[in-house]
């Protein structure tokens, strides 16, 4: 038995060593082929496409321009640098405030106390809601008539206010709804850097009669630097591709002035309500580069804080 | 409890002797009553303001539409369930939570199978560098995707089928998965495997039948997340979804694209989309928390 059996099993053994020493690119490399594959020629694709003045349909003839469509694009103001400036002020309104509020909310939840998991609960829910059902409940909150929002500001003797339909309270308002969605996640990194947290730095900075106050900005921030880049890192990602939620909302374009139509809601409705794919591809690289730098800057900040 | 004196009750006093008075030792820091208050109260506001718009939405779809006018009716009114026997009822909503849930469930299963590996090598051999390869996924646009894939998938007339959401949501998945597992592989101590080598099992062995077993609470967490920001994804599915195969946020997407809305029907349809992820959440909180922190707190 041992004799017959034992071509087949060296066989075996053949390919298990094989499969053994290359294990390394073996479990990697199938995430990565798919990640590439769907990525890699997509893109090319899209600088391609960045080039030439293709619309209409994919399939139809387009031609060579070259940057033409970047100097079309760059001198856009009208659509592309307002959308530009939406986006920084939505993403940066949004971190901000997400940022501020979360290490309150943090620091409130930091030392044990009653009830803890009840408001742990509450603050889970916002963040798992899907947004688009999200961006629904607060158009009927929002609703300038019906909505809640403008009942609650009457009882206050405040007049009423056209919150998302109008022009120029809408981005504040989408900023609004983003802040309630996503500040929890905020809180949820920061209270797990805080409870990582050695005691003993507070302890000293205390007995050496340093305030609340004192040691928060020169200990507690210090100290969770890691973490807060880590957050701001996350949440600018998402913000800066923000697309449901203003979809949701304002529907096509942003709105009909456009009022939150940024980069992400630029460029789709240049690609499937316009079809206009050169000029959306253009915009579309620019955007990419933009979080790109936006992610370059970050980790550098956060590789000079962990030295 | 007046005549229990407790050791901490005495302890202001033996402090004194063993210390300066100046420098009393205490293990929380002093907390006035106002303080304590004031925390109450911001833990109360807190808890109202992430919970009460949710509240609202499920007020809203149980009450009929003339109620949902009526300011005067905002709390009391009389609950109907007729929102939500119009929303089942009509276009096949049934069949977009089916959809919902399939391509969430599938996309999740094959990320598992490909991300698991490669979370794993990512971390044993430091791979920092393809694993930023697979984080790509995360921080590229969607819609810079879309326009080719669309391209690609209809040549193939793939687009509208299942196939395609699944694949496009496996985009989503498959780097939470991997950035969630490598922080867990990471701070995994590689004695075990080692210990399983020396019994004679193959480096392969090693991680199907110690390291995999061990890290079942590192991929449920994956998976629930996975799970979660799949079912929630819009973008992809609003493109790529075919009539017979639209998810449910695209499914209240097309509830106010067309006709007036009405406004009790789309609370309950976002109701039910956001009912089962929101029990998922309750009953995994603890996995939610740790893999949204995944890598957040080692810096």
């Amino acid at each position: 038995m041992t004799v017959a059996s034992l071509p087949q099993k060296s066989a075996w053994k053949a390919y298990s060593d094989w499969a053994n020493d290359h294990r390394k690119w073996l479990f990697a490399a199938p995430a990565m082929a798919f990640v590439a594959i769907l990525i890699i020629f997509p893109l090319a694709w899209t600088l391609y496409l960045s080039l030439t003045d293709a619309s209409g349909s994919v399939r139809a003839e387009s031609e060579f321009i070259g940057f033409a469509n970047y100097a079309e694009v760059l001198t856009d103001t009208e659509r592309f640098w307002p959308a530009v400036a939406r986006t920084f002020i939505f993403t940066g309104a949004a971190l901000l405030v997400q940022m501020v509020l979360g290490m309150c909310i943090a620091l409130l939840l930091w030392r044990p106390f009653k009830g803890e998991k009840w408001v742990r609960v509450a603050i889970l829910l916002p963040l798992v809601a899907t947004p688009v059902a999200v961006g629904m409940m607060w158009r009927l909150i929002f609703d300038p008539n019906i909505g809640f929002a403008n009942q609650a500001l009457a009882w206050f003797g405040i007049p009423a206010q056209p919150w998302l339909s109008g022009q120029d309270t809408a981005l504040a308002t989408v900023i609004f709804i983003d802040i309630w969605q996503w500040t929890p996640m905020v809180v949820i990194i920061l209270l797990a850097g805080l409870t990582s947290l050695s005691e003993e730095p507070d302890e000293a900075a205390r007995i050496d009669g340093a305030n609340a106050w004192q040691r928060f900005k020169f200990i507690t921030v210090p100290l969770m630097m890691p973490t807060i880049i880590v957050a701001i890192l996350l949440r600018s990602i998402d913000a800066l591709k923000t697309f449901d939620l203003l979809y949701a909302t304002k529907g096509r374009g942003g709105g009909s002035f456009h009022e939150v139509e940024t980069l992400n809601v630029y460029a789709y409705g240049l690609s499937f309500d316009y079809n206009d794919y050169g000029l959306s591809s253009t915009v579309l690289i620019i955007f990419f580069l933009i979080i790109i730098g936006c992610m370059w800057v970050l980790t550098r900040r956060r590789k000079d804080v962990q030295k | 409890m007046s005549s229990v004196v407790t050791p901490k009750m005495l302890r202001p006093g033996a402090e004194t002797a063993a210390r300066p008075p100046q420098q009393p030792r205490r293990k929380k820091p002093f907390k006035s009553r106002a303080y304590k208050v004031f925390r109450v109260v911001a833990l109360i506001v807190i808890v109202v303001s992430f919970l009460a718009p949710l509240a609202w939405m499920l007020l809203a779809s149980l009450k009929t539409n003339v109620d949902i006018y009526d300011a005067s009716k905002t709390l009391i009114f009389e609950p109907t369930t007729a929102n939500y026997e119009t929303v089942l009822g009509r276009n096949n909503y049934l069949s977009f939570v089916f959809n919902s849930f399939w391509v969430a469930f599938a996309s999740t299963a094959l990320s598992l199978i490909i991300g698991v590996p490669a979370a794993y090598s990512m971390s044993r051999f430091a791979m920092r560098r393809s694993a930023l390869v697979v984080l790509m996924a995360r921080i590229i646009p969607g819609v810079s995707l879309l326009v080719p894939w669309y391209y690609v998938f209809s040549n193939m007339s793939m687009v509208g089928g299942y196939s395609v959401l699944i694949l496009s949501h496996m985009f989503v998945a498959l780097p939470l998965i991997v950035y969630i597992l490598m922080s867990y592989y990471d701070s995994m101590p590689l004695e075990l495997e080692e210990a399983a080598r020396v019994d004679g099992l193959t480096h392969i062995g090693a991680f199907l039948k110690v390291t995999l077993p061990l890290s079942m609470a590192g991929i449920a967490t994956a998976s629930i997340l996975a799970f979660i920001f799949s079912w929630n994804n819009f973008m992809f599915a609003l493109v790529l979804s075919g009539a017979d195969t639209k998810t449910l946020p695209v499914a209240i997407f097309n509830f106010v694209a067309y006709a007036s809305i009405d406004w009790g029907g789309l609370m309950a349809a976002s109701v039910v989309v956001t009912i089962p992820i929101m029990v998922i959440a309750l009953f995994t909180q603890k996995y939610i928390v740790s893999g949204l922190t995944a890598g957040a707190t080692k810096g």
